[in-house]
């Protein structure tokens, strides 16, 4: 159940942004999803792409920091709410959200939102039991 | 107006006897008493009988400060330790400090050559003196006090930080003499206008400004900005503090070094000779009256020159030229003395830390700044913001704890920073001195 994110440290100066891209472009890498954090000095670029071992081995040889993290993706009803009832449900168990973006692609009626959580396997076991569909890497990759 | 006379206005050949005199008398106390000196001088073939003329001082070995590391923290004390009243100490590379020692009578000198310096600057009795310099560890701020206590002036122990009473009270209290660091003095100056306080309307008179380098670019700023004659002020707590060397408001053309307590000479970095005077090299100091820790031929490492003509102040003791510059790879940033080295053993304390590194010296709002430029590679890697700036400050808080500089560390992509061939650049000033 568990979705394999990328994450490059890229520092904040012109340019660098747009050269990771080209990097992933030119190595035929399409992006599924992307959320950028930054802060004044450096920023963390963080994807789910169709082929991720192709896209880290591309980006480590340009020299860029490269590391993979686990993350998980579940559906989200498409309403007013929809958001709402899933993070009190993790609320209630104690499980921290680390951060989260929305996925590009919906998944017939539904948004996908990407989390990352502090206890990842306990959230997505929390997940299924009440009832969210928490969506398989491979079918990610492949949206 | 100098505060003795006597000893300021010796005729060379009587200040060169003196000096031989006082010379001989301390190699036999290092001799019979600090065995580094004692294994030194066998080392080098001469003993303390040898040395007949000041020119034989050249025969006598260097101390440098890694000798005085090596001795961490007494071993280079040539009296015991019941005799030592004082104990004050530098930064040093490896989180060691450099370490000196002073009798009741060092102390004495100390305030006697400060209370000189006072009296070379402009200052008396019945100035108000606002002494900014740090108290503590470091020697600035006890040795200016005494000085100014020995001289009769009023010192205010202000110390150095909260910049905002600092004006208040230069203001009420009526301060006519400041002792800081240069750019403080610019950084008050700042903050001044900020609240208001224009000091054509304070009563500061004279500045000494010392314990970093700076220009006369910064000398003619400050002296429009605070409205006072600006002098510099020389001296290191390995050789005694400040007080060594200071600059008369007479000529405003060099700092007199009180050649009847110190021998300066100085050298060519690369050979070691002795060049002629006039000719820039790095400043080498023995101590002749000190008992706590004389030290023979102290490579100082900071570059000067010397001049021997006379002065129009009527002072006979040597002048040294406006520090420009160091032999060795140190920076002081706000008057804290920095090697590379000492960041670069803090990184490598740090867990996947690599040792590449650059730093940034810069002066914004008349302050130095450090930024440290340090790698980020997988092992430093987390995809999460709040861990990398937690490293940031955890490096930021190691760099404050081990040197006592507050610097800001940023973080960089992997092989950013440029490679060691030979000599790396490990540091970028860019603040602007000459």
């Amino acid at each position: 159940m568990h979705v394999e994110q990328i994450s490059i440290f890229i520092e904040n100066k012109s340019g660098r942004l747009a050269e990771v891209t080209r990097i992933l472009g030119e190595a035929g890498v399409n992006i599924r999803a992307l959320s950028l954090a930054d802060t004044s000095d450096f920023g963390i670029l963080r994807l789910i792409v169709n082929d991720r071992e192709k896209a880290q081995s591309v980006l480590k040889e340009k020299g860029f920091t490269v590391s993979k993290t686990d993350v998980v993706a579940v559906e989200v009803p498409d309403r007013p709410g929809g958001l709402s009832l899933i993070l009190q449900t993790l609320d209630g168990e104690n499980i921290n959200v680390e951060y989260m973006y929305a996925f590009v692609e919906r998944c017939g009626e539904n948004a996908v939102i990407i989390f990352r959580f502090d206890e990842t396997d306990r959230a997505i076991t929390t997940l299924l039991a009440k009832g969210f569909n928490v969506l398989e890497g491979e079918r990610l990759y492949g949206m | 107006m100098m505060f003795n006379e006597e000893f300021e206005t010796l005729p060379r050949p009587a200040l060169e006897a003196l000096q031989l005199k006082r010379l001989q008398s301390m190699l036999a106390r290092v001799y019979a008493n600090v065995p580094f000196y004692r294994t030194a001088l066998d080392r080098a073939g001469i003993r303390p009988d040898d040395v007949r003329s000041l020119h034989d001082l050249q025969r006598l070995p260097f101390t440098t400060k890694q000798n005085m590391r090596d001795s961490y923290p007494y071993g280079l004390f040539a009296a015991p330790l019941e005799e030592i009243v004082r104990i004050h100490a530098s930064s040093g590379t490896t989180g060691k400090p450099t370490v000196v020692g002073y009798t009741q009578k060092d102390i004495e000198t100390w305030t006697e050559l400060m209370a000189r310096t006072f009296v070379t600057a402009g200052a008396h009795k019945g100035d108000i003196i606002h002494n900014a310099y740090g108290y503590g560890l470091f020697t600035g701020g006890l040795g200016a006090h005494y000085g100014a206590e020995r001289l009769g002036a009023s010192v205010i122990p202000i110390s150095g930080g909260n910049t905002k009473r600092q004006i208040m009270i230069m203001q009420d209290f009526g301060s006519t003499v400041l002792t800081c660091t240069p750019s403080y003095a610019l950084f008050l100056a700042e903050e001044a206008k900020s609240e208001g306080v224009d000091f054509r309307n304070l009563k500061l008179r004279i500045g000494i400004f010392g314990a970093e380098p700076w220009s006369e670019a910064m000398r003619a700023e400050i002296e429009e900005k605070l409205n006072l004659t600006a002098l510099d002020i020389y001296g290191l707590s390995e050789i005694m503090g400040p007080g060594v060397a200071q600059e008369c408001y007479v000529a405003k053309s060099g700092l007199h070094i009180w050649e009847d307590h110190f021998i300066p000479e100085i050298i060519d970095p690369e050979t070691c000779e002795v060049v002629p005077e006039g000719v820039k090299g790095e400043l080498v100091i023995t101590t002749i009256t000190k008992q706590g820790i004389p030290l023979v031929r102290y490579r100082t490492r900071d570059i000067t020159s010397i001049t021997y003509e006379p002065c129009a102040c009527g002072r006979t003791h040597a002048r040294l030229a406006r520090l420009s510059g160091r032999s060795d790879d140190m920076i002081i940033i706000r008057g804290v003395n920095v090697f590379p080295s000492q960041i670069e053993s803090i990184l490598v304390g740090i867990e996947g830390v690599e040792p590449h590194y650059l730093l940034i010296v810069d002066r914004q709002d008349n302050l130095d700044t450090l930024e440290v430029h340090v790698e980020v590679d997988e092992r430093l890697f987390s995809d999460e913001i709040k861990v990398l700036q937690a490293l940031s400050r955890s490096i930021e808080k190691e760099i404050k704890d081990m040197l006592g500089v507050t610097s800001r560390v940023k973080l960089v992509e992997p092989k950013t920073i440029q490679r060691s061939e030979g000599k790396a650049t490990r540091v970028i000033d860019n603040r602007k001195l000459v």
